[in-house]
């Protein structure tokens, strides 16, 4: 085994880490907005199927416009992570089995006939359809695009909490006992919650920014005044619903990646009545010496909170890393915590398992025997990755990252709710179309504050499972396919330069349709 | 085909709107330009299955096992 992983490039699990990182945050540019315009225009259409005022039709076809160029911008850029998982991941891929074919051949279908169905009637269909069936195709491709979200947060959820699955040891691969355990999974449900909501915020930060641009350049001025409104609604409620459903995904975190939890939190000891650091010093570039550390420098914490949120209880125990690695303590399955030793021990005897069921099968040994390796390999097979873990250093996750990442987005959170709070009084309590310029440049900003905390949460559920692509089953250095570093290194930079590309279209094309403006009381405007 | 049937008017739905398209246009240039580099340039020149060329049909899993188990 030793000589196998000698012959792997170091360099390629690197560059095939960075390519599907790069690839990842690209692709996660379009969904959100996707996600949250999809909301606005529905809620926009709903008023003008309600009031039957063509005014609100031309707003409803105003964020059409802009929801369109971004869909079209986005379509295909995830078929790209498929082609990695195929590639540099072939190992992980193989491994992984049946369990991902599922979920993204639903997604592949749904994809194609939902959304293009229904994105069809919504930008073709306002002269063809009734104003019913046209409000429905809206709301419907809202919701085919979030159905394929639901897949792909399934599949990725999985990798984080493996579950309704039973390893092959003849086909050397998972295979789906329970599709409802996989879809349904605690965790894909909170992943999905979390997930899907603050997309909703983007779009709400999209929609508030553009008509604060509108606002700012005093034109358009009822278009940006009643999408200000809508846009700050939906964004406040949002921002709160991403509070509560970002508790229950730290808890579910909790229970089933309590190594994460602790890297996020720079938690090297834990215990009971844990507090939840707001800041603290930690060198970004530089993995701290947590075995030897108490906690952080100049920390500053709420008391109490990290034990609420990883237990629901102020008083819970929340495990460190170093308590993680030595084991012995009571874990949210209320079972005894086995140290890091033992899991590499039951890890190495389910490899060993493994193999020997293998061979003595080619070789035509009895049922007993193999009978026997396969009730070792299943007993440890929870374990299988810790197999290949040689030291403490390898299961814990660069802490610096999760640890900044993480208090980024839940500070933009928390600046967001605030930001639609003030949007919104003066929506109400004052003049929103004559508001103090800053209101309006602050619209702005929060563009990319908004997506920088997005995509800080993408690198929390991603870095903070390291070394593993499949919890605890499979780390990183054994799913890579064993190719060189040199030929990822050069998709990298293609994809560098093909997605900035790309990006700078959409930006472009956006900005262009933004700077025109609506198109009142004409037939079709895409 | 009967103008007020289900299969015309969809025909019809797409027809107009493929030829009422302003900015869609570019749009669908855009989406075809990308599909093209995407599954003609990188699948074909740079994304090979890995498995598929190392292992024959059927071999997947040994050459998985071997990979995953090589003493």
């Amino acid at each position: 085994m030793q000589e196998f992983f000698s012959t792997i490039d170091a360099g390629t699990i690197e560059w095939s880490r960075a390519q599907f990182a790069l690839t990842a945050i690209y692709h996660w540019l379009f969904v959100p907005l996707t996600l949250g315009l999809a909301v606005i225009m529905g809620i926009m259409e709903t008023c003008y199927y309600r009031t039957k005022n063509v005014f609100w039709r031309d707003v409803a076809k105003f964020w059409q416009k802009l929801f369109g160029i971004n869909f079209a911008m986005g379509v295909a850029t995830g078929i790209i992570l498929e082609f990695e998982f195929g590639t540099n991941w072939s190992n992980y891929s193989w491994f992984v089995g049946d369990i991902f074919g599922a979920p993204l051949a639903i997604e592949g279908i749904v994809a194609f006939f939902m959304e293009s169905t229904f994105v069809a009637v919504m930008f073709f269909g306002w002269k063809k359809v009734s104003a019913g069936f046209h409000l429905a195709a809206t709301w419907l491709t809202g919701l085919g695009a979030t159905i394929s979200a639901w897949w792909i947060l399934v599949a990725n959820a999985w990798m984080q909490n493996p579950v309704g699955c039973e390893f092959n040891p003849d086909t050397m691969r998972n295979e789906m006992v329970s599709f409802a355990d996989v879809a349904l999974s605690p965790f894909a449900v909170d992943k999905f919650c979390h997930t899907v909501i603050s997309a909703w915020i983007i779009g709400a930060v999209f929609t508030v920014a553009v008509s604060g641009w509108y606002l700012m350049k005093r034109r358009e001025i009822p278009l940006a005044k009643a999408s200000m409104k809508i846009g700050a609604i939906v964004g406040i409620v949002a921002a709160m619903g991403a509070a509560i459903t970002g508790h229950h995904s730290a808890f579910s975190v909790a229970q089933v990646q309590p190594m994460k939890l602790a890297a996020m939190e720079a938690l090297y000891n834990g215990g009971t009545d844990q507090s939840l650091t707001g800041i603290a010093l930690i060198n970004p570039f530089e993995q701290p010496d947590y075995a030897n550390l108490e906690e952080p420098e100049l920390k500053i914490a709420a008391p109490y909170a990290l034990s609420f949120l990883a237990t629901n209880d102020l008083h819970g125990y929340v495990p460190g890393i170093n308590d993680i690695i030595k084991g012995g303590y009571t874990n949210a399955k209320g079972e005894v915590e086995p140290s890091l030793e033992e899991k590499i021990e039951r890890g190495q005897q389910a490899i060993s398992a493994l193999a020997a069921y293998r061979q003595t099968k080619k070789d035509g040994a009895d049922e007993a025997t193999l009978s026997s390796y396969l009730a070792t390999l299943t007993s440890n097979m929870q374990y299988f990755g810790y197999g290949y873990i040689k030291s403490a250093d390898q299961v814990v996750p660069f802490i610096p990252i999760n640890f900044y990442a993480f208090r980024m987005m839940v500070g933009m959170g928390c600046l967001l709710i605030l930001f639609f709070a003030v949007i919104l009084f003066f929506v109400y309590r004052k003049d929103i179309t004559r508001a103090p310029k800053w209101l309006y440049l602050s619209a702005l900003a929060m563009i990319p504050l908004s997506y920088i905390a997005s995509e800080c949460g993408w690198l929390v559920a991603e870095f903070g499972r390291q070394p593993w692509t499949i919890q605890d089953m499979l780390p990183t250095w054994v799913s890579v396919s064993n190719i060189q570093s040199s030929s990822v290194m050069i998709t990298f930079f293609i994809f560098l330069v093909l997605f900035s590309t790309l990006l700078a279209v959409e930006l472009s094309i956006l900005i262009k349709q933004i700077k025109k403006g609506p198109e009142y009381d004409k037939v079709e405007s895409l | 085909m009967q103008h007020r049937s289900f299969f015309y008017r969809a025909y019809d739905l797409y027809r107009d709107g493929f030829r009422h398209m302003t900015i869609g246009k570019m749009l669908w240039l855009i989406v075809l330009v990308k599909l093209f580099l995407i599954f003609v340039v990188l699948k074909i020149f740079f994304f090979p299955n890995f498995l598929s060329q190392h292992a024959e049909k059927g071999e997947e899993a040994e050459y998985v096992a071997t990979q995953l188990l090589n003493p």
